[in-house]
Parts: structure tokens; C-alpha cells; sequence
């Protein structure tokens, strides 16, 4: 049935639907409306996970999002397995599946629970001292070791079956947090008509309100008033809620992110829904309402299961009416947990109360416990708690003002509730990069002041008097909105009293009990008192060395405790030991939440050709340029690539081959002063270039190294068609816009980037001219009407084209530039020619080693930022009589003159099969001693059908005199003999293309 | 993310720019005349302050536009941004 510590009455579950779950293989049965972590309660089960460290049994601390302990994994299906979810955010929902982490082979026989003994071992800092001998033991022993115990839960092994969304909002208004005074808060922006968004991360809107049963707002009992609000703000048309929504990052300028929650409560999600959406809001203003976690109280043995925080035994009463106990004591410091305390009793639980605070500190509080007929201790410490997989007492005692303690008496509990005080959510408001104060009335940081447009309200400003909350958010509220619109509610009063403390008093020996700190990572008090003797005395520091405030918790329970620990042990204010740095996220999200549909397919853009449907028909396979895919190679029945490149490759060399060339990037240059711009942008001169000519254009940085190159025709006077390396347009387009906008504004020119304007078709070879002749119309291609590097617009099929005479292939040859749309047509005419010519077509890789056969080079292949014109052999085509372009003073610096820089050589293998690497170092005597000085490295490496022998290309220190000399090429295992030549390894004169 | 605003487009997500370092670096207007030890500042020496910095901002997936900001290096607050050629007016807006 519902369970044994189901109460008969009340709570926010719905009791007409009811839910099943799996715990471990037991299935159990709760209702609508229940976490996960409240249906467990309800059959009395808290002993849910073992401990990180020392694999100590662990229950519920909290009843949020702050939950350090009860992680389990949750099943949903195949590739739907998500481990380490907060047993207190879950869900329950019928069918779900759920398994408890962190032990083996069980639960309850854990072999790892002998880290529990161990402790001495596992102290602060244990991996920096305890595993440094023998050394061999590291590879082979320990690292494997740590590797396998380390970690909480199992991490998936099937790809996420789950499909996530991501929406972007803008908004003036967003308020964080929908307890009281993010409600009213939402209430008073709204009013003025503005577009307000309402996040929460729970499944119901409310926040401390849904465990409130006692306060009244305005004359009405305060779950009433919160049904009011959300009724008022759904109806109106300017607000969206946003419930099972976590704001989890405060970027700059009023970025936010938040995850949104959207099918896993849903035991029949619809297929169309995605699990989670991210959302990015943009927003005016931000209203931070965040609330305020409760902290622990540092005794020993504090981490057994049924020890809750004293809010939480609250909540689990009050909003999901099951019992945590059936015995519970409160043990607090402060006010708060008196509230917790009469529910319980009015419950029907037997309830005792111990208050750290002498008689006399304590509020009217008390009085009023009292009246109720519990039990209530003043001036009482805790010394240890008993029992081990469930709480089963306390030991405490009376604590003198001085610290004197009196004689221990054993409380019976099975379950206890404790109460350190509140600390305020800073978090986003400090990601925000708002300052902190610290309060010491409060002993916590608040927000101070903020940096971005946004507002904190509430308890996450350190307000905890209910009717002051709802007064802050609604002022809050209105203000954000541009409004100063105030209210005042009357609210039942809140007792807020409250004493700091550190670790109890106790009259152990501090060395010898697990008073712990941060439940999730089993750091203890002594830990971080080790940590300090040590020498780590930043708050930063000794997070890292102790490990306390990380994890998936972030510390939000054990943080202050942390801090309050250190200041006290170096004897400094809080304040000057500061906080350590929140940063996001504020929970855990899911990496599908980050990536959303941006995987697989959909991972990156793809940029595709006109022709690339035709290439695919062929089966060509394509490599990645950057966005782009390339048909790399077409093969033929069984070919291997090595097979189908050196047929390609002869095929061009031979008779023609045909290649889309249309990734090339392409900008247009126009204007009046076009041919000066280019004069400037180029090294090359550009002033006498008749129209209808090409020229090979280089470009530099301004530091004088290598941008881009391509060819470059002149149409007209006023008008050049420039291309550019495929990877390189957007950065050549972004650099010549750079100096034209900012250097000099005064030519008048466009750039207008036409890449993919024109399809470009490279026909090439000794055919080429007899294949492409009847196509074209409007051209003379005789070879002296139409020599090599010229460029012609006319027609082919009828298509208009502009023709260039142009070679990547040391070949006859031409591009053909159609408008895109056109580019698959006349691709198809030619090739329908082709069959008479041997026309064959051929892929990138065949381009490259047709080109490196002949040493033209790839900028970013043999060229990586540091090479100069001169370097590549290429210091011929720059006009020196040109008074200045982009990188001519660079050229002059002493680096780029100095003797002994690397320079572009071939290199060929003694051994002609061996094909060298790609990256492999050069060197002059593999016989120096170590480190053995490199000459260089090879930057291109094929197999040449045309030499039919293996070439490479290589940048070589002085590389031009070593020509004829050997030298020394790593391979994966030694090295190779190989000797440094021209870097032209065909036709090195350079005759073919004027056929 | 920053909000950037750009002169000709207005507020607009940082992703649709390209930064471009420090505004106001002059190139010398014959390059030729200066010693390699100005030269090298020209290329390589940035003020990185702490604080107040005047930047360049290309608007690349927008309008292509080149155009200044002036930014508070430690809050990341945009103060102002202003054409090419102008001059910050000063302080900012705030």
C-alpha cells in the first residue's frame, strides 16, 4: 500500500491517483505528486546510497534541490539510464526505475564500507600523500584503482535516446524562484503590462509556502494565497510560467540560462516532446528570489540515515504527509526549526526539541513548543549520534555558557532533524558578479551591490520575516518593472532568532570522530581542521585539497559551515576568509540540455555544392573542408582510395579529368579604386593587369606572414573576381573589409562575397580544350586568343560563364564559373562529352597529389602563420617598387631576414615505397645526441602515379642550399634516410599548361 | 553573452561578432619610415587594461560593419559604442 509513514491525512499528493515505483527491485507504491524521496519515506526506507569516500550508509538530508546525499540512477529505458539524480527533485511516476549507487556488490553488503574503517588513510588530501610509492605501482596499481572506486554514479554506455530543445526569450522581467516574494515579485511587474517570465525549479510554484500550514497572508491560509497568485498570474496575458525550470547560469549582460524539466515526470510521454528544453532569456531585469538553504549541524556520526535537515522533516510532513520518524528530535540553533517541531507534533509524532541557545537567548518560540506538551532542552550540545544504517538516538548534554558540558543522556529518534541557520542562494546573483557582504547578524553572505540590472528579494537577501519577504518581492518587483509601486501584507510573524555555530561543543576528542561538513564528499571537521595546520589557509585552497563544496551539490548545505570552520581555526572575521566562487551551473544539467539538437547530423552546419547530389550518385566518398564536403575520391568497383587517386591522377594527366572547384571562396572587388585596394591587400601589383588577365595573388598579415593566396582575374578596370583558399574566405572577406572600412576609408570600393554565387568546374587536362570546345560560345579558345592565365566571359550551353585558363593541376586547363543555380546542368553536359576524351572525374585527393606533383602550395598545409613569401620560394612575385601593402614593413623585421629559416623543399625517401608521414620531423644526424635538433617537417606526403614513387614537400631550416643533401625523416618506430630536393617533382618547368 | 550594440544594428548577441583587440592603434602612415622598434609596438603592443578599454568590434554576421566600443574590462558593461573615425563621447552613458 502507500506505506507505513504514509499520514492519514493532508499534504499536497494526490491521493485519488496512485503510483508505483522500483526501488532496487522492490516496487513500492506512492502517489501522484510525491519525489521520489518522499515515497521512499513513506515505507520508512532512508538508508538510500553509501558515501563517497567511505562508503558510509547516507539518507535524505534535504528535501530539494540542495541534496547531497540520496543520488540514484534512474532507469526510463534503453539509452534513457541517468545516474546520480536527486532522489528529492525526481518525480515519482509510475513505472519509474530506480537503483541506489556507490557500493558492491549490494547495498547493504558493501565491500567498500571498509574505506569506512580505513579513515586514517583517506585523510584530506589523501592522494597527494598516500600512493607515491613505489613508482611503478602508480600505472599499474593505484591509478586503475582510484579510477574504479572514484565517481557516484555509473555513467551510461548507450548513446542518449532522448531529444532535447533549446529556445531563446527576451523579456523585461524575469524573476527567479516562485516562493513569496518571487510571487509577489511577479504579481507587481506584471501589473504594469510588461512581459514578465516566472521560473521555478519545482514542479509546483510556491516554494516554503507548499510546507506552510500554520502561516496566514492577508487574512488566508498561505496555500491559499499562493493559489490565488499563480491564478492571477496565469490569467494574465504578459506572464509565462516556468515551472520544473532552473535558472543554472547568470551570464553577462542579463543572459540567463535555465533547463526546463519537460517529460520525465510523465510515466506516457508523448513522442513529439522533447526531455529538456534550455532556455536563454534575455532579459531587462532580473528579480533574484532564490530563497535560502538550511545548513547542518557539525556532530559526530551527523551523516546517519534519518538525520534530515530540521525544514526538510517539515516539508516531508507537510507537503507529501509521510513521517521521516515516528521519534523525532529537533536539534537547532535558532528559531526556524520550532515551526518544524510543532508540525510534527500536530502530526501526532513524538517530538523533543534540543536548542544549542541558553533558555534565556531563545524567543517566544519556546513558550509555544512548550505549550504544546513537547519536550524542549536549552543549552543542550550533541555529542554523537547513534545507530548506523538508521539513526536510532542522540547523545547529548548540557553545555555551559563557557563550554563546560555536563552528563550525556541518550535521546531514542529515528529520525532527527537539525537546524545550523539559513544561508542565502547567492548564487546567481553572485555569477551575476554582484559583491557579497557579509551579515554577522545573520553569520551570511548577502548580496551587496550588483553589477548587472538585477534585484535580489527575500530570503536570498537574507530576509526571513514572512511578511517583509512578500513587502521586498513586490517592491522588488515593481521596481524592476520601472515602476515604485509598494505593498505591505500582513503576514503571520516569523520567529528568526538565531545563534552561530560552528561544530558543537563536545567532550570527545576532535580527532577521533566524523563530525562531518560536506556530506557528499566525507569531508569532516578534522579534515578541514588538517587542512588548515597544513598551510591552506585560502578558502580556495582548501575546497581543492579537502575536496568540500564540490560534486554535484556545489556545497550549497556545507559551504558556511566550511568557511565558519576556517575563520575560527585561523582566527579571523568570516569576512576576510571570503567565499570560495560560485559559478554555474546552480544544479547539475544534463549535457543533452547544453547540446539539444545539435548532434549527429545536425552536430554542424553542412555546406554542400550544386554538384554534390551528382557526386553522391557516383558514389564518391567525401571528406570535411571545414563546413563544406568534398567529393574526395570516386571509386570504381572494389578500388581502394590508393587505387582510385593514381587512376584520377592519370586520367588528368593523360586526357582530362573534371573536379568541382565551386568551395572556393570568391569575392568581388569593385569600385573605382578597386586595382588600388588590391595593390594594397596584395603583394602582388595589380595597377598594369590588363582585364582579361589572371594573376596569382598572395596576401599577408600585417605582421608579414602568409593570409591566403588565389587567383585573381581582372574583368574590368573597376572590377576584379578574386578567389581565396575554401577554408579561408570569411577570414580574407572579414581582413580586406577591416582596412577598407578602418585604414582607408577613403577608396571607394565593394566587396561582395559571391562564393556561392558561381558553381566552378575545373576541367583538366590534355583534352580539355576538344572536350569543352562545342559547349562554349561567345570565346575564341585557340590558345593564342585565349593563353594560359586569361579570362573570358561568354556562354556555355547557353549558360552565361566566366571562363578562366587556369591550372591547380599543372595541366591545360580551365574553370568554369556558372551561376550556381546552373552548376549541375552544365557539370552534366560536359560530362555527357566526356565519354570519347577518357573524361574522368576526380576528387580532392587527386587534386592534391596533382598539385604537389607539380609544388603548388596549400596555404594552412605547407604554410601554418609563420611562413613568409619568401620562405615558400614565392619572393618573386611581390612588386617591391610598391611604396607600401599589408606586410611589407614586416617583411623587413630582423626575424623574417634572418639566415637559417625554414623553407619549402621536396623530399624524397631513399626508399621510394615508403610513404613518409605528414607531420614527420627532419633532421640532419639521427645519430646527434638527444634533443636532437629538427631541421623542419614534412607538410605534404602522397604517392605519385606521374613519378611513380612517393613525394613529399617540407619545410627545411635553409632549406634552398641543402638541396642534393641528406638528411634524416622520423617514422613512427626510427628513421629514414631521404634527400632534399627542388619542390617540383613534374614538369618543373612548367610547359604543359600552355598547350 | 554579451549584449553588443552595434551602431548601425543595434543590441545584438555577441555571436553575430568578431573582436578585433584594441580601437585606436594608428598604422603609421608610411610604414617604411619607422624603426623596427615602433613598428613591433604597432604590431604587438597592447595597453590590456584593467578597466576602461576602447575595442574593435566587426559586426560579421550582421552588417559588416567595422566600429569601436568603449568597455569596462572588469564588469564587462558596454558604456558605448561609436563609428569608425569618431571619438567616445566621453565617460559613456552611465
Amino acid at each position: 500500500m502507500a506505506g507505513r509513514n504514509r499520514l492519514p491525512r493532508g499534504g499536497r499528493v494526490d491521493r485519488s491517483k496512485s503510483v508505483s515505483i522500483a526501488f532496487n527491485g522492490r516496487t513500492l507504491a506512492g502517489f501522484a505528486g510525491d519525489t521520489v524521496a518522499s515515497l521512499l519515506i513513506a515505507h520508512d526506507i532512508h538508508f538510500v546510497g553509501r558515501s563517497f569516500k567511505y562508503h558510509r550508509p547516507r539518507g535524505f538530508l534535504s528535501h530539494g534541490s540542495d541534496e547531497p546525499n540520496a543520488l540514484l540512477s534512474v532507469d526510463r529505458g534503453p539509452g534513457k539510464i541517468d545516474p546520480n539524480n536527486r532522489a528529492t527533485v525526481a518525480e515519482a511516476r509510475e513505472g519509474l526505475v530506480t537503483h541506489s549507487q556507490n557500493h558492491w556488490p549490494s547495498l547493504d553488503f558493501d565491500v567498500g564500507a571498509i574505506n569506512d574503517v580505513l579513515s586514517p588513510v583517506f585523510v584530506a588530501g589523501f592522494y597527494y600523500k598516500t600512493f607515491m610509492w613505489p613508482r611503478r605501482f602508480w600505472d599499474s596499481v593505484y591509478e586503475p584503482k582510484i579510477r574504479a572506486a572514484a565517481g557516484l554514479g555509473r555513467a551510461p554506455t548507450e548513446p542518449d535516446a532522448d531529444r532535447y530543445a533549446n529556445r531563446h526569450a527576451h523579456c523585461d522581467v524575469l524573476v527567479v524562484g516562485a516562493g513569496p516574494a518571487g510571487l509577489a515579485a511577479a504579481l507587481a511587474a506584471s501589473e504594469t503590462g510588461k512581459r514578465i517570465f516566472l521560473a521555478d525549479e519545482q514542479a509546483e510554484m510556491g516554494g516554503t509556502l507548499l510546507h506552510d500550514r500554520t502561516s496566514m497572508i492577508d487574512g488566508k491560509p498561505a496555500q491559499d494565497w499562493v493559489a490565488e497568485a499563480l491564478a492571477e498570474l496565469r490569467a494574465r496575458g504578459n506572464v509565462t510560467l516556468l515551472p520544473r525550470t532552473t535558472a543554472f547560469g547568470y551570464y553577462n549582460h542579463n543572459h540567463i540560462a535555465l533547463a526546463e524539466r519537460i517529460t520525465d515526470h510523465l510515466a506516457d510521454a508523448p513522442a513529439h516532446m522533447p526531455r529538456e528544453r534550455l532556455w536563454q532569456i534575455r532579459a531587462a531585469e532580473v528579480v533574484l528570489a532564490t530563497g535560502a538553504h538550511e545548513r547542518p549541524l557539525v556532530f559526530a556520526d551527523n551523516d546517519r540515515p534519518g538525520i534530515l535537515l530540521a525544514e526538510s522533516v517539515r516539508a516531508f510532513i507537510n507537503r507529501y504527509a509521510v513521517a521521516p520518524g515516528r521519534r523525532i528530535v529537533f536539534v537547532t540553533n535558532g528559531a526556524s526549526a520550532y515551526a518544524a517541531a510543532l508540525d510534527a507534533a500536530d502530526a501526532g509524532l513524538d517530538v523533543t526539541l534540543v536548542d544549542i541557545r541558553p533558555e534565556g537567548d531563545c524567543g517566544p518560540e519556546l513558550a509555544a513548543l512548550r505549550a504544546k506538551g513537547v519536550t524542549a532542552l536549552t543549552g543542550h550540545t550533541v555529542l554523537a549520534a547513534t545507530g548506523t544504517r538508521r539513526v536510532t538516538g542522540l547523545a547529548v548534554a548540557p553545555v555551559s555558557p563557557e563550554g563546560k558540558i555536563g552528563a550525556r543522556k541518550i535521546l531514542a529518534a529515528d529520525c532527527v532533524g537539525m537546524s545550523g541557520g539559513w544561508t542565502p542562494s547567492v548564487h546567481l546573483f553572485s555569477q551575476s558578479r554582484g559583491k557579497l557582504r557579509f551579515d554577522p547578524a545573520l553569520d551570511a553572505f548577502v548580496p551587496d551591490q550588483p553589477v548587472q540590472a538585477t534585484r535580489s528579494a527575500g530570503a536570498a537577501n537574507g530576509r526571513y520575516d514572512l511578511s517583509e519577504i512578500l513587502a521586498e518581492g513586490f517592491a522588488a518587483g515593481s521596481a524592476a518593472a520601472g515602476d515604485s509601486a509598494t505593498r505591505t501584507f500582513a503576514a503571520t510573524p516569523t520567529p528568526t532568532g538565531f545563534l552561530p555555530v560552528r561544530a558543537l561543543p563536545t567532550d570527545a576528542d576532535p580527532a577521533r570522530i566524523k563530525a562531518f561538513i560536506d556530506f557528499q564528499n566525507d569531508v569532516t571537521a578534522k579534515d578541514i581542521h588538517l587542512a588548515v595546520r597544513e598551510g591552506f589557509e585560502s578558502v580556495e585552497h582548501v575546497k581543492r585539497y579537502t575536496t568540500t563544496g564540490m560534486a554535484t551539490d556545489q556545497g550549497k548545505s556545507s559551504n558556511m559551515n566550511a568557511l565558519g570552520l576556517v575563520a575560527g581555526i585561523l582566527d579571523k572575521p568570516l569576512p576576510t576568509v571570503g567565499t570560495t566562487t560560485f559559478r554555474p551551473p546552480y544544479t547539475p544539467v544534463t549535457f543533452g540540455t547544453l547540446i539539444g539538437p545539435s548532434r549527429d547530423a545536425l552536430f554542424d552546419p553542412a555546406r554542400k555544392t550544386p554538384i554534390h547530389g551528382w557526386a553522391e550518385e557516383q558514389g564518391a566518398r567525401f571528406e570535411d573542408v571545414g563546413l563544406w564536403k568534398r567529393a574526395w575520391y570516386f571509386p570504381r568497383g572494389d578500388e581502394d582510395m590508393r587505387e582510385a587517386v593514381a587512376r584520377e591522377c592519370a586520367a588528368v594527366r593523360e586526357h582530362v579529368g573534371i573536379f568541382d572547384a565551386s568551395t572556393l571562396g570568391k569575392i568581388e572587388v569593385v569600385g573605382p579604386d578597386a586595382a588600388e585596394f588590391m595593390n594594397r591587400i596584395y603583394v602582388n601589383g595589380w595597377l598594369k593587369l590588363e582585364p582579361g588577365r589572371c594573376r596569382y595573388g598572395l596576401m599577408l598579415k600585417e605582421d608579414g606572414y602568409i593570409l591566403d593566396d588565389g587567383v585573381v582575374a581582372r574583368l574590368a578596370p573597376d572590377r576584379f573576381h578574386v578567389t581565396t583558399t575554401t577554408g579561408g574566405a570569411p577570414r580574407v572577406l572579414a581582413h580586406m573589409e577591416d582596412y577598407l572600412q578602418t585604414e582607408w576609408p577613403e577608396l571607394e570600393v565593394f566587396l561582395t562575397s559571391t562564393t556561392e554565387q558561381f558553381a566552378v568546374i575545373a576541367v583538366q587536362g590534355p583534352k580539355a580544350r576538344d572536350l569543352i570546345a562545342p559547349l562554349v560560345t561567345g570565346i575564341d579558345l585557340a590558345n593564342d586568343a585565349f593563353p594560359h592565365m586569361a579570362v573570358r566571359t561568354g556562354f556555355i550551353c547557353g549558360v552565361p560563364t566566366r571562363l578562366f585558363r587556369v591550372s591547380f593541376t599543372g595541366e591545360l586547363g580551365f574553370e568554369i564559373n556558372v551561376p550556381a543555380d546552373y552548376g549541375r546542368a552544365i557539370w552534366e553536359a560536359i560530362f555527357a562529352r566526356g565519354a570519347a576524351f577518357g573524361l574522368t572525374p576526380y576528387g580532392t585527393e587527386a587534386m592534391h597529389v596533382l598539385r604537389a606533383e607539380r609544388g603548388f602550395v596549400i596555404i594552412g598545409q605547407e604554410t601554418d602563420g609563420t611562413v613568409t613569401p619568401d620562405d615558400l620560394g614565392l619572393g618573386g612575385m611581390i612588386a617591391r617598387t610598391k611604396p607600401d601593402f599589408v606586410g611589407k614593413r614586416s617583411l623587413a623585421r630582423p626575424d623574417l631576414v634572418a639566415p637559417g629559416r625554414k623553407q619549402l623543399v621536396g623530399i624524397l625517401a631513399d626508399d621510394p615505397t615508403l610513404l613518409l608521414d605528414e607531420g614527420a620531423q627532419i633532421v640532419a644526424d639521427r645519430d646527434q645526441p638527444i634533443p636532437i635538433h629538427a631541421l623542419g617537417h614534412v607538410t605534404s606526403s602522397y604517392w605519385s602515379p606521374a613519378c611513380d614513387r612517393s613525394i613529399a614537400l617540407a619545410l627545411v631550416e635553409s632549406g634552398r642550399a641543402r638541396i642534393g643533401s641528406e638528411v634524416f625523416v622520423t617514422t613512427p618506430s626510427s628513421f629514414t634516410k631521404a634527400t632534399v630536393t627542388a619542390p617540383s617533382f613534374f614538369d618543373a618547368e612548367g610547359k604543359r599548361v600552355h598547350a | 553573452m554579451l549584449l553588443i550594440p552595434c551602431p548601425y544594428c543595434g543590441d545584438r548577441p555577441e555571436i553575430e561578432f568578431r573582436g578585433g583587440g584594441e580601437a585606436h592603434i594608428a598604422r603609421p602612415r608610411d610604414p617604411q619610415a619607422v624603426d623596427d622598434q615602433a613598428w613591433a609596438e604597432f604590431l604587438f603592443y597592447r595597453t590590456n587594461p584593467k578597466g576602461l578599454m576602447a575595442e574593435r568590434w566587426n559586426h560579421a554576421h550582421g552588417c559588416q560593419r567595422w566600429f569601436n566600443a568603449l568597455r569596462d574590462t572588469v564588469s564587462d558593461r558596454i558604456l558605448e559604442s561609436y563609428r569608425m573615425g569618431e571619438k567616445p563621447s566621453g565617460g559613456g552613458s552611465s
